[in-house]
């Protein structure tokens, strides 16, 4: 065989592979007929032995209404002993069934209730093909909106509506209508592209296997099971990068170093430009080992050996990518939404071990952007996620890492959360986008650098952050030292909040959400002061320790002072400067500060200042603090 | 051919949970029963490592009442993969007399196979074990973690169990937990016939029909594999044609009468049937959860 052949006859098989399994999530609940949906369709592919069939049709749970003797379908899909005994259903179930084209199908059984989201997830998160239930009788719920958000966060774009019990509502056209033209909205919504609505009715058999139901001449599509027949992966092995996590190095013989790993994404070929994503370091590909001989070519979901063409330094958890523009840029922030299954609540500023594929690296999650509300979709204010929450959260690992965002890939850019003392697994991460570059934005060396600026200044850049609640003082504060640090020759800047809002912040409006970028935005512009060798004073309200924590993790040690400025509500109310607490208590200001948002005084200022004193004195003592004295 | 495909995509996923359990863990040991699941395990390992050696031991919990067809075939493979073989055996159950005949299957099984099994783990200082357990083999097994989590003393706790996401892994154990991975978590029976077949697996003959002397037992044929088979008054072992879906311990293993003489006919006969394959075995049929609580116990 010709190497070309034999290079199209492995990608071809690995094409297949990924074909003849599909993974579906059963999402809808109990009461939706899930269980009996999923049980038909096991029975009828005979994917269930007989004795299990026997016990369907000899047992009866309490209150079961079917006669003993038929087959109670949601039986086959029973699970564990204890749920049997509280009626209730723990964790995920995955079972399987053969399809009359011999495709197999994984089916993650998700029930559950006040588990539901991490569940959903957990099920979602290899699935190809949801089968979302609604009940035609109750209509879309909440719920429905909730098995669609996670869905679609989780990356399942192929979604297969059911709507059970259309004996309920006499079969009619009008009412699948109805219900399917909301289930496309909300699914457009979130961006998923391809959604199949099917009239069907688990109990009767309608619609589930064979679609042709006489009771609704007006439906002319498939049936469920056509859908997962017909379904076909989007096969993007051919234009997606190239990724291979390295989970072992296998060293057979003194002279054998191979990269054992399964592709993640794309496909590689012998002779192929890779790059070590973490160190950037090149190399091409000699030879493509596996079990059954040396392959020309390798593709997604293959598990290989890569050989290089020369020594280099790869440990396990390293990506492997092609060289060029494909390849993960490594970087130490992120913005990832996080689907926290902890018991205890995400906490702040805590260390994590963060598990990407083999490797596993400590993180600190620096701020929560949002929680997202799966019902409704909205952004809402968070400062902390629990059990089953989702939110947008910003990541700093402790040395970069090429995190692939999770649309990408998702094994090279979905990770866990692990917990240090318990081991438990507390959240499952998508990456979004990383927030700071390590490596493709080369910080250009410049002949005047900053220890230059500071010789010729004779002082040091600082960053002096003032906090506190409008009307505090801040912009007073900040006047007064500025002006007693001039004139000992210390060259200084403010950066007022109000002033930049009118500027490079002009988009930004008080949502916490925006208020993390204010804050973020600024921090980085004083940054860049700062490196110029300026003090700068900011003076900004900065209401959430998350968001300040967050600026200071950009400055070197010692190089930002957070400075909080005391000052009661009352006198701040008293005070009044601009009429914002007399707009907030007429209700127009539903944002402000200490009324309609919370403020978060420092836990340990480095300098505590009392709002109420002085002026003069308070600028002085921070002054001092600036200069070290 | 799909069916091929299928197997592609299986083989593929258990050769990425030998690699994780291999590079991750301290101290990975592969539990070996000499059954057709295992002869696949072993196979798999082979493939998941070539062309270097399978790195770690491999451990048979001998009962002593295995098949001696078993135990040959056992000492055999071991030899021609040079592996590091490790048995681990209840010597102080069987000076106490216990037999199958004795004690009960559950008490039977308690002492010869679970703490049997505790105690070889604990006594290598094993972290994980790979094991062949399958989702489709029994309701319970169904909601199985691939990396399946034990507390001290080896307990399984369904709440403590972690969710799976994508190909990633958590493998960080604290004191005291260790691990069970089970890389043919997603395969069936079905499948592990037609992989043999494929693969051209090698395993113990007691698979095949051959004309074997069995009792009738509560409408099961069990073997008279040795003396130790007690007879009833008068009772003869008779001459059928009989082959075992499942194997262990002989007098807990039930024959099927059969004339699959080889692989084809064997793969025909069975997609003929419907019947699941632990309905054959002893052990399972005691009450709905039983395999629950054994595993709640430490049992694999």
């Amino acid at each position: 065989m010709t190497a070309v052949a034999q290079e199209i006859q492995v990608l071809d098989r690995a094409s297949e592979a990924r074909s003849a399994v599909l993974r579906m999530v059963a999402c809808g609940s109990v009461d939706d007929g899930k269980s009996t949906l999923i049980g038909r369709m096991l029975a009828e592919t005979d994917s269930v032995p007989i004795d299990q069939l026997e016990y369907a049709r000899r047992t009866r749970r309490g209150g079961s209404t079917i006669p003993v003797g038929e087959i109670d379908y949601s039986l086959l899909t029973d699970g564990l002993e204890a749920e049997r005994e509280q009626g209730i259903t723990i964790d995920v179930a995955y079972r399987h069934m053969d399809l009359p084209s011999s495709r197999r199908v994984i089916i993650a059984d998700a029930p559950g209730h006040e588990q539901y989201t991490r569940n959903m997830a957990v099920a979602a998160s290899t699935a190809d093909v949801a089968v979302l239930l609604v009940d035609a009788a109750r209509g879309l719920r909440p719920q429905t909106f909730r098995h669609l958000t996670v869905c679609a966060l989780m990356g399942v774009t192929s979604i297969v509506v059911a709507i059970n019990k259309m004996d309920l509502v006499g079969y009619e056209h009008a009412t699948y209508e109805e219900l399917s033209g909301g289930i496309r909205a909300a699914a457009a919504r979130l961006g998923i592209d391809e959604v199949t609505v099917i009239p069907v009715s688990a109990m009767s058999g309608a619609n589930v296997i064979e679609s042709s139901s006489p009771d609704m001449p007006w439906y002319s599509g498939g049936s469920v099971l056509d859908a997962l027949v017909n379904w076909e992966p989007v096969d993007e092995a051919k234009t997606a990068p190239f990724r291979l996590p390295v989970q072992m190095i296998s060293r057979a013989s003194s002279n054998f170093r191979g990269y054992s790993g399964t592709i993640a994404s794309g496909e590689v070929r012998v002779g192929d430009d890779v790059v070590i994503a973490d160190s950037g370091v090149t190399a091409s590909v000699d030879r493509i080992v596996t079990a059954d001989g040396d392959w020309p070519a390798a593709s997604a979901g293959q598990a290989v050996t890569l050989l290089l063409d020369r020594e280099v330094d790869i440990t396990r958890g390293d990506l492997l990518c092609h060289k060029g523009a494909a390849a993960t840029q490594p970087a130490d922030r992120f913005a990832a939404d996080l689907v926290w299954i902890g018991e205890e609540p995400l906490a702040h500023g805590r260390s994590y071990l963060v598990y990407v594929g083999p490797r596993v690296i400590p993180a600190t999650v620096t701020a929560v952007r949002h929680r997202l509300d799966v019902v409704t979709g909205h952004h809402d204010a968070a400062r902390v996620l629990e059990m089953n929450d989702i939110g947008r959260v910003e990541l700093a690992t402790d040395t970069p890492i090429p995190l692939d965002e999770y649309e990408t890939c998702r094994d090279s850019g979905g990770f866990l959360l692990v917990d240090r003392v318990s081991s438990d697994t507390v959240a499952a991460g998508l990456t979004r986008h990383a927030m700071r570059r390590a490596f493709n934005v080369t910080p250009h060396d410049y002949a005047v650098d900053r220890d230059a600026r500071m010789r010729l200044k004779g002082h040091d850049g600082k960053a002096i952050w003032l906090t506190g609640l409008s009307g505090a003082g801040k912009s007073t504060v900040a006047d007064a030292t500025a002006a007693m640090l001039h004139a000992q020759g210390v060259h200084t800047y403010v950066l007022d909040g109000d002033n930049v809002r009118t500027g490079l912040n002009r988009d930004l409006g008080f949502t916490p959400e925006d208020r993390a970028e204010n804050v973020r935005r600024v921090a980085e512009v004083a940054k860049l002061m700062v490196d110029a060798g300026l003090v700068v004073i900011i003076a900004l309200v900065s209401p959430y320790r998350a968001d300040r924590r967050s600026a200071r993790s950009i400055f070197e040690e010692g190089e930002f002072l957070e400075v909080f400025i005391d000052t009661p509500l009352e006198v701040a109310q008293e005070r009044d400067p601009k009429g914002l607490y007399a707009k907030a208590a007429k209700g127009t200001l539903p944002n402000m500060t200490g009324v309609g948002q919370e403020y978060e005084p420092p836990e340990r200022a480095d300098v505590h200042l009392d709002g109420t004193a002085d002026v003069a004195q308070s600028a002085e003592k921070l002054a001092r603090a600036v200069l070290g004295e | 051919m799909r069916e091929d495909s299928v197997l592609d995509a299986l083989e593929a996923e258990a050769i990425h949970i030998f690699r994780e359990t291999a590079a991750a863990f301290r101290n990975p040991v592969l539990l070996y029963s000499i059954g057709k699941d295992s002869s696949v395990l072993l196979h798999l390992a082979v493939k998941a490592f070539a062309p270097a050696p399978i790195p770690m031991p491999v451990m048979h919990i001998d009962t002593t009442w295995k098949f001696r067809e078993m135990i040959e075939f056992r000492d055999r493979r071991a030899k021609e993969l040079d592996l590091d073989l490790r048995i681990a055996t209840n010597h102080e159950a069987i000076a106490e007399g216990v037999t199958p005949f004795t004690h009960g299957t559950h008490e039977y099984t308690r002492l010869m196979k679970t703490v049997a099994l505790r105690e070889g783990l604990d006594k290598y200082g094993f972290d994980a074990a790979i094991g062949g357990a399958r989702r489709d083999e029994e309701r319970s097994r169904a909601k199985e973690r691939i990396f399946s989590l034990r507390e001290p003393g080896h307990r399984w706790d369904a709440r403590k169990q972690r969710p799976e996401f994508w190909r990633t892994t958590n493998t960080r154990l604290s004191e005291g937990q260790t691990m069970r991975a089970f890389p043919i978590s997603n395969w069936t029976e079905m499948d592990v016939w037609n992989y043999i077949r494929r693969e051209n697996i090698d395993i113990v003959d007691l698979y095949f029909a051959r004309p074997r002397p069995v009792v009738d037992r509560d409408g099961v044929w069990i073997m008279a594999d040795d003396e130790r088979l007690p007879l009833a008054e008068g009772e003869e072992p008779q001459m059928r044609s009989v082959r075992f879906r499942t194997l262990g311990c002989y007098p807990l293993s039930g024959a099927v009468e059969s004339e699959a003489a080889d692989i084809d006919t064997l793969i025909d006969e069975m997609s003929q049937s419907k019947i699941s394959e632990r309905a054959g075995r002893l052990i399972d049929g005691e009450g709905g959860g039983s395999m629950e609580s054994k595993k709640a116990e430490g049992y694999f």
